[in-house]
């Protein structure tokens, strides 16, 4: 949104000047979407957890980290769980270290009694930690010992995902923080995190789990005779494609998780529905770009399907010019119109006046022949030309960001058009990577500006 | 040149383009190659502009000059039932054993197996033959899954094989890891030139290496064109404000006096510019990092109208302008 109707209304005025070329304006100004109010959102006291969900790449690790920053600025005890922060931003805030419990950030500004403590999940060590606390030493031992649960834990495409929801149960269990902020891992799509626990907990507690489980109990009973013939036969045929070791392995831990089973079912719902209850926000993160506005639409419908809250999106990076006004087309044609003169020079040996009514000091120009053997170089041989060339480059570099956010502009339609009821924070485009604190900061002041450009006092142009 | 050509990447860098705009540029006149999804996202037919893919080869698009790309999206449950057909001829205890919640088992949890039977599937193809003995596909390109855990995602079959010490997954598992591990294969990395993702492939590299899995090349996709060099924006820290306002009057913008319309252009202009040199400052030393690498570098350019089915053939041609084909 450009709230500067100083540079999104006087587009017009410039059309005495030069041929009429319809201009784009500012597209911003005209698509108002509902906004999300960041602010009212974190310093909600009924706020308790913030989920930031959406595809890879998008930003997502940022966002939750900004808004925990921010939160905790403005007051509140927080805690981030980041799931693959980058190694940069990790050390800034001191979470580099895998010991899976939440460490207090420094350097904050904590005038308003917040604080900030981070931590990066450990994916292996958060399941390995459910084993030692819901089975007695010595089946604990088994089971973190046996080759099945080795690879469980630290590959099953689901397991990252299910650990993160863990966590964020054990976190909101403690009850130390008045908010949680939640990073999602990047997933092959970002539903899976919350079909994860469900997906772990139903197969943990499931029909092939206690035919693997009990074969002789099940057989035994009279009644059930399809379901032993199913079962010798998927034993059979499961043996036969693991090798009988790999079997064997699973029975073991199968047996050994035996009395978990119940408990992983359990904490499963009960995460579930943490994240159905009134105190979560999911806030969906995007980018201006097709593939992730596609995701963030599929998310939202997802959300909406299964009772999830949704508070809004988080639309990164976005564009935006303080010379809206004036559009792409305009912009190379006067780009073209400055360029041409140089043409002129190196063919009939002329200092370019042709469209340089106003030089800004004729006096500095050199002679038209050293103007021609001066080439396009860029010395002070001939400021005029060297000023028109600038001008012109400068013209095509807004001319590409018009096009960039035209096209940004269009992308985000399209999704406010699907999804006009959810309210959107939009975040400027920062031409680096953020990896400290004032960096975080930054972020979280666009968040609540919610518009892509920050006012004056926030810029950094010298 | 390997005949498996994975591709990965981070997410966002546009790993499923440049996937399959190396499928088009290789399909070079009478060539034939198989691009192939492994993460079920169907991000090949969005490209394609064609309706869901089945798990079934099929031709998508004639590459210019006349190549042809087939595609497919392999689907683990499918590629399970398929295989239990093939060795086993299980017929309808396929279906009892999906009923049981074993295939979900063997395909969502069943450590690795997803894994091997998603990189089997693409290996076959790679080593399929027809009658005549020729290659069925002259290439397999395949959308892999995304940096962070490609080299698990390949390497997998040795997790398997170490898990599964005897029968068919573990001979299975150590056919594919012959064709993964061999100079057949390439694993080219995508990233763009930020600091993020450049720090991703660096570390995607070292563990693909580490996993003795045969690194490719990197592309670098969505590169900005040049518009102002470092002499230009030097020049324009150095140059009057006023001196712009009235070039820009003088390109027809408006009255170059305070307040005018081309006046005021002026810093937004340059704070535009500010931030392109900042940008391609970073840029420079992002290209610096991967020039280090020591790995074969491509560059596609970043398309000014969005992604299409047009703006794939390009990327197409300039891969095979650098000589990727």
């Amino acid at each position: 949104m450009n709230s500067d109707p100083a540079s999104t209304h006087d587009d017009t005025a410039c059309a005495p000047d030069a041929a009429h070329i319809p201009d784009m304006g500012s597209p911003r100004a005209l698509n108002p979407v509902s906004v999300l109010e960041v602010d009212s959102l974190l310093d909600d006291p009924k706020t308790r957890i913030v989920v930031c969900c959406g595809s890879g790449g998008v930003g997502k690790t940022t966002t939750a980290a900004a808004l925990g920053l921010r939160a905790a600025e403005r007051g509140r005890k927080v805690v981030v769980l980041t799931i693959d922060p980058a190694r940069r931003l990790a050390q800034s805030m001191g979470i580099d270290v895998l010991d899976n419990t939440p460490r207090r950030v420094k350097g904050i500004e904590d005038s308003g009694g917040g604080e900030l403590h981070a931590m990066m999940l450990d994916m292996k060590r958060t399941f390995d930690e459910i084993v030692e606390a819901h089975a007695d030493p010595e089946r604990a031992a088994a089971i973190l010992s046996n080759p099945f649960y080795q690879s469980l834990s630290a590959g099953f495409a689901g397991t990252q995902e299910y650990m993160a929801m863990e966590k964020l149960g054990q976190l909101r269990a403690r009850d130390e923080w008045d908010l949680i902020v939640v990073d999602t891992p990047p997933s092959r799509s970002a539903l899976d995190f919350l079909d994860a626990p469900k997906r772990l907990g139903s197969f943990l507690d499931g029909k092939l789990i206690r035919v693997l489980m009990a074969p002789a109990k099940v057989g035994g009973r009279a009644g059930m005779k399809f379901l032993n013939v199913g079962m010798s036969m998927m034993t059979g045929a499961l043996g036969k494609l693991l090798g009988g070791q790999l079997l064997k392995d699973v029975q073991t831990f199968v047996a050994a998780m035996d009395t978990m089973f119940g408990g992983f079912r359990t904490r499963a719902d009960a995460t579930y529905k943490l994240l159905q209850a009134p105190g979560t926000a999911f806030l969906v993160v995007a980018a201006p770009e097709r593939d992730a506005l596609r995701e963030a639409a599929y998310f939202v419908e997802r959300l909406a399907a299964e009772d999830m809250p949704l508070a809004g999106l988080v639309l990164n990076r976005v564009h935006d010019s303080g010379a809206a006004q004036l559009s792409a087309e305009r912009a190379l044609a006067a780009a073209e119109n400055l360029e041409e003169p140089r043409i002129v020079d190196q063919e009939r040996g002329k200092a370019g006046l042709r469209n340089s009514p106003d030089p800004y000091d004729s006096s500095d120009s050199p002679s038209p022949e050293e103007a021609v053997s001066d080439g396009g170089s860029l010395t002070a041989a001939n400021p005029d030309r060297n000023i028109e060339q600038l001008t012109a480059g400068l013209l095509r570099l807004h001319a590409e960001r018009m096009r960039l956010l035209f096209r940004e502009q269009r992308t985000r339609d399209r999704f406010t058009a699907l999804h006009p009821e959810v309210a959107v924070a939009e975040v400027g485009a920062l031409p680096g990577d953020v990896h400290d604190l004032t960096g975080l900061r930054n972020i979280g002041d666009r968040l609540a500006a919610n518009r892509p450009e920050l006012p004056e006092e926030y810029d950094t142009h010298a | 040149m390997s005949r498996l050509q994975v591709v990965s990447g981070k997410g966002g860098t546009g790993k499923t383009t440049v996937a399959a705009a190396l499928a088009l540029a290789l399909a070079t006149e009478g060539k034939r190659t198989l691009l192939v999804e492994v993460e079920g996202r169907q991000g090949i037919a969005q490209l394609f502009e064609t309706e869901a893919l089945p798990y079934e080869e099929r031709k998508i698009a004639v590459a210019p000059g006349g190549g042809e790309v087939y595609a497919l999206a392999i689907d683990p449950e499918l590629a399970l039932l398929d295989y239990l057909q093939m060795f086993y001829k299980l017929g309808g205890a396929g279906r009892a054993l999906k009923k049981l919640g074993a295939i979900d088992f063997a395909t969502t949890i069943a450590p690795g197996l997803r894994d091997v039977l998603l990189t089997g599937k693409a290996c076959e193809a790679v080593r399929r033959k027809d009658r005549s003995g020729r290659f069925a596909y002259d290439y397999v390109v395949m959308d892999a899954p995304p940096t962070g855990r490609v080299t698990r995602f390949l390497n997998v079959n040795d997790e398997v094989a170490g898990l599964a010490k005897i029968g068919p997954i573990h001979n299975q598992a150590q056919a594919v890891m012959r064709v993964l591990k061999s100079p057949e294969t390439a694993v080219h990395l995508v990233t763009l030139l930020e600091e993020m993702p450049v720090q991703e492939t660096a570390d995607g590299i070292s563990e693909l290496r580490a996993a003795k899995l045969p690194v490719g090349r990197v592309i670098v996709n969505m590169v900005r064109p040049t518009v102002l060099d470092q002499a230009e924006l030097e020049f324009a820290r150095a140059v009057p404000r006023a001196a712009i306002a009235r070039s820009l009057s003088g390109a027809g913008l408006g009255g170059a006096r305070r307040g005018g319309l081309a006046e005021r252009l002026v810093d937004p202009l340059l704070r535009q510019a500010d931030e392109y040199a900042e940008r391609f400052a970073l840029e420079r030393e992002q290209r610096g990092v991967l020039t280090e690498l020591g790995l074969p570098l491509h560059e596609l350019p970043l398309l000014a109208e969005g992604m299409d089915l047009a703006g794939l053939y390009e990327l197409a041609t300039e891969l095979r302008q650098q000589g990727i084909s």
